[in-house]
């Protein structure tokens, strides 16, 4: 109960963050999702993202931002074991799931609904 | 008295411009809960999918699973996109919303066709995301592998 509690105030946070980016900026919301994904790379890189995980769970886990670590943590993987070519094989490693599962709903439910307008 | 020369959308547009927006403070509460309610309805996945016995990661991956064909889903039926007038990046943030930029220009392009039109439009804010994430994740990795931090 206390993660979900937490999970709720740090996610909430981030995407609270978010919207002071949109309303104070030109951009839109697809730089504001690539910006969150960098920067899910890069506090991966320092090791900040792992304890961001253990306190608060879905809080970080759930946010795009958590592309940005699924990638880099399966570059820093297989780089530990297979070296160079593990750069390349590690990329897509964790991270395999939630972009299939994305591309795959995505096209199926395009399939099957229209859009309301 | 002069005609108006605008069209009713063109005339709406043009006010819009001067209408004033909710204040930001509004924005920023209601992105926190809706963003909030998501993240904790995730935590609230895992751990029921650990209670039925599932290990940490695999329950975080399917719970992942699940809140994308949600999303997924909820654009479909178009109730997504009320929510995220609600909600502003309060539902475009979290994994929800990346579904949700998928399906939203696959629907919408099917009328330019399955290849260039579905198939192409999908990728429209998911092909950035993924191209920078994937490219950032490499240079770190690269980064790391060379110097050792």
């Amino acid at each position: 109960m206390l993660m979900i509690l937490k999970a709720f105030l740090v996610g909430g946070l981030i995407c609270a963050l978010g919207q002071v980016f949109l309303d104070n900026t030109k951009y839109t919301p697809a730089h504001l999702l690539v910006t969150l994904v960098v920067l899910g790379c890069i506090f991966t890189a320092f090791g900040v993202y792992d304890w961001l995980l253990d306190f608060s769970g879905a809080g970080v886990g759930v946010p795009v931002s958590n592309f940005g670590y699924i990638l880099t943590k399966g570059v820093l993987l297989e780089a530990k074991r297979d070296g160079l070519i593990g750069l390349f094989k590690g990329v897509l490693e964790v991270a395999s799931a939630g972009i299939s599962a994305s591309v795959i709903f995505g096209f199926l439910v395009a399939v099957f609904f229209k859009p309301r307008k | 008295m002069k005609n108006v020369d605008k069209t009713p959308d063109e005339y709406n547009q043009m006010i819009n411009q001067f209408r004033p927006g909710k204040p930001k403070i509004v924005n920023f509460l209601q992105a926190y809960l809706v963003g909030g309610l998501i993240c904790g309805f995730g935590q609230a996945l895992i751990e029921i999918l650990q209670l039925l016995g599932m290990p940490a990661d695999e329950a975080s991956s399917l719970a992942t699973i699940i809140l994308i064909f949600l999303g997924a889903l909820l654009t479909g039926l178009g109730i997504y996109d009320e929510i995220g007038q609600f909600g502003g990046a309060g539902s475009a943030v979290p994994i929800t919303g990346f579904a949700n930029a998928i399906v939203s220009p696959a629907m919408e392009f099917k009328s330019e066709g399955w290849i260039l039109g579905t198939g192409a439009k999908m990728y429209i804010v998911a092909g950035p995301v993924l191209t920078y994430g994937m490219v950032t994740a490499f240079l770190i990795g690269l980064i790391k592998t060379i110097f050792k931090f």
